[in-house]
C-alpha cells in the first residue's frame, strides 16, 4: 500500500518537475480568485460605508440649503 | 450609426493590414525563425563550416555508436537525407534510436560537430500497452510518414 | 446589445450566475484532476512527465482565449462604445496574464525533462512570451494615465495590434521547424491522444473556462462598484460646502 502511495509521489522518476507544475498552478489560480474576491469584497464595503455616512454639512456661515 | 461604421472599418482595415504587415515580416525573417534545419534543408542550402547551426530529424535505426569518453555518434535522417553527428555530454532521457532529435553545433567535413542535443516528441499521447499493440500489428510505420505529411520531416512528400 | 449596456442588469445576471460557476469550477477541475492524476495511464513515450499536460495545455489554452476575449472586449469597447466592454477587457488582463506564466512555466518544467533543456528561442515559446508582455503591457497602459479612458484607448489599441500574435503562436508549429510539436487536439484529422487522457483533459480545460468566467465576473462586478464609489464621491465633493473666497464663508457649488 505504502509502495504505491511512495510510487504516486515520485511519478516516475518525475516528481521533481510534475509536483511544482501542479502546486504552482493551483497556487496562482486559487491566488487569483482570493485576490479578487478580496477585492470585491473591500470595493463593497467601501460602498456601503460611503452610503451609511452622512453627507457633509460645512460651516455655519453658510446659509445656503443643503 | 455612421461613426460607429467607421470606426468599425477602420478596426477592420487596420487589423487587415496588420496581418499583411506580419506576414511580410514573418517570411522575411524565415531563416531567423526556423529552429532547426532538416537534413534535406542542410544539403540544399550547402551551410557554411564555421556557421552554428541547428539539424534536426529523427536518430537513423542502427546509427548509435557510444565510444569511450562519453563520445556519441549517430546520424540524423529526414528519410531523405543523413547528417552524421559527433557529441560528447549529456542526452536527454528521450534519445533513442527512431525518436526525434535536434543538435546545435557546427557542420565540418561533412560531420556535425554538436554542443547540444535535445530532444523531441511527436504529438501522439497513448498508454504503452496501445504503443506495443500498434507496433505487434505493423501499423507503427505509418507514424514515420505521418509526421512526413505533417510537414514536421522534409521527405519524400515534402513541398 | 443595449439590454446589457446596463451595469446594474450586469450585476444582476452575474450575481445569479456567480455559484454556479464556482461550483462547475471546482467539480470539473475535481474530476479532471481525479482522472488524470489517479485513472489515466502513464505516456508510452514520456512516462509520468505527462501528468504535466493537465496543466500545461489547459492553461495554454486560456492564454490564448483570454487574449481573444480580451481584444474582442477592446474592439467592442472601441467601435461601439459598450460601457461595459472596456471593464470587461480590463478584468479579463490579469487572469489572461496568469495563465500565460502558468503555461510558461509549467511548460519549461516539462521541456527540462523531456527535451533537455528549460528554454530554447523557438517559434512557439518566443511568441507565448510575446503573449504574456502584450498582457503586461496592457495592463501598464491602462493604469499608466491620470485620465482612465485614454489609458482605456491605449490599451485597447494594443491589445488590438497584438492580437496577430494569436494566429502566429496557434500555427507557429506549423509554419515552421519548431522545437515544440504540433498540435495533439484542435487538428484537422482530430485529436492524437488516447481517450483515456483526452478526456481529463478536457475537462481541465472547461473547468478553467468557467474559472476564467467566475474570476472575470468577480472583477467586473469589483470595476462596477469601484465605478459608483467615484461617482459617490464626485457627488459629495459637489455638495461639500467650499470657502472659495477665503472670507470664513463656505459655499455649496451644487443647486
Amino acid at each position: 500500500m505504502t509502495d504505491s502511495i511512495a510510487a504516486f509521489f515520485a511519478m516516475g522518476g518525475y516528481a521533481f518537475y510534475v509536483w511544482p507544475s501542479l502546486g504552482l498552478t493551483a497556487v496562482v489560480m486559487v491566488g487569483l480568485l482570493w485576490s479578487s474576491w478580496r477585492g470585491l469584497r473591500s470595493a463593497e464595503g467601501t460602498l456601503e460605508s460611503l452610503r451609511a455616512a452622512p453627507t457633509p454639512q460645512g460651516t455655519e456661515a453658510s446659509g445656503r440649503p443643503e | 450609426m455612421k461613426p460607429k461604421r467607421r470606426r468599425l472599418t477602420f478596426v477592420l482595415i487596420g487589423l487587415a493590414l496588420l496581418g499583411a504587415a506580419a506576414a511580410l515580416a514573418l517570411s522575411a525573417f524565415e531563416e531567423s525563425i526556423v529552429f532547426f534545419y532538416s537534413p534535406s534543408e542542410v544539403r540544399e542550402k550547402t551551410v557554411g563550416e564555421e556557421r552554428r547551426i541547428r539539424v534536426g530529424g529523427l536518430v537513423e535505426e542502427g546509427s548509435i555508436e557510444r565510444a569511450e569518453g562519453g563520445l556519441v555518434r549517430f546520424r540524423i535522417t529526414d528519410m531523405a537525407e543523413v547528417v552524421p553527428v559527433v557529441y560528447t555530454g549529456i542526452l536527454p532521457d528521450l534519445f533513442r534510436e527512431g525518436q526525434g532529435v535536434v543538435a546545435e553545433g557546427r557542420l565540418t567535413n561533412g560531420v556535425f560537430r554538436a554542443d547540444e542535443v535535445l530532444a523531441r516528441h511527436d504529438e501522439n499521447y497513448m498508454p504503452p500497452e496501445v504503443a506495443d499493440a500498434l507496433k505487434k500489428s505493423g501499423q507503427w510505420q505509418h507514424m514515420e510518414r505521418a509526421l512526413q505529411e505533417s510537414g514536421q520531416m522534409a521527405g519524400e512528400t515534402a513541398p | 446589445m443595449h439590454r446589457f449596456a446596463n451595469p446594474n442588469r450586469f450585476m444582476q445576471i452575474s450575481g445569479a450566475l456567480l455559484p454556479w460557476t464556482a461550483a462547475s469550477t471546482v467539480l470539473l477541475v475535481a474530476a479532471g484532476l481525479y482522472l488524470g492524476l489517479f485513472r489515466a495511464p502513464p505516456d508510452y513515450q514520456q512516462g509520468e512527465s505527462v501528468r504535466i499536460m493537465y496543466v500545461h495545455v489547459p492553461t495554454s489554452w486560456m492564454a490564448m482565449f483570454c487574449y481573444t476575449f480580451l481584444a474582442g472586449s477592446a474592439a467592442v469597447g472601441l467601435i461601439w462604445k459598450h460601457p461595459l466592454a472596456d471593464l470587461s477587457a480590463k478584468a479579463a488582463a490579469p487572469i489572461g496574464a496568469c495563465f500565460t506564466l502558468l503555461a510558461l512555466a509549467t511548460g519549461s518544467l516539462w521541456g527540462k525533462p523531456m527535451w533537455g533543456t528549460w528554454w530554447e528561442w523557438d517559434a512557439r515559446l518566443t511568441s507565448v512570451l510575446v503573449l504574456f508582455f502584450l498582457y503586461l503591457g496592457y495592463i501598464a497602459l491602462v493604469n499608466a494615465f491620470d485620465d482612465p479612458t485614454r489609458g482605456v484607448r491605449a490599451g485597447s489599441i494594443l491589445a488590438l495590434v497584438g492580437f496577430v500574435n494569436v494566429p502566429i503562436i496557434k500555427f507557429s508549429v506549423d509554419w515552421w521547424n519548431t522545437l515544440h510539436q504540433p498540435a495533439s487536439v484542435f487538428r484537422m484529422d482530430g485529436p492524437t491522444i488516447h481517450t483515456s487522457m483526452l478526456i481529463p483533459l478536457l475537462l481541465m480545460g472547461v473547468g478553467f473556462t468557467t474559472y476564467f468566467f467566475w474570476v472575470w465576473m468577480l472583477r467586473v462586478r469589483t470595476e462596477i462598484v469601484a465605478g459608483k464609489i467615484r461617482a459617490h464621491r464626485r457627488r459629495q465633493v459637489q455638495r461639500a460646502p467650499v470657502d472659495f473666497a477665503g472670507d470664513g464663508r463656505a459655499v455649496s457649488t451644487e443647486g
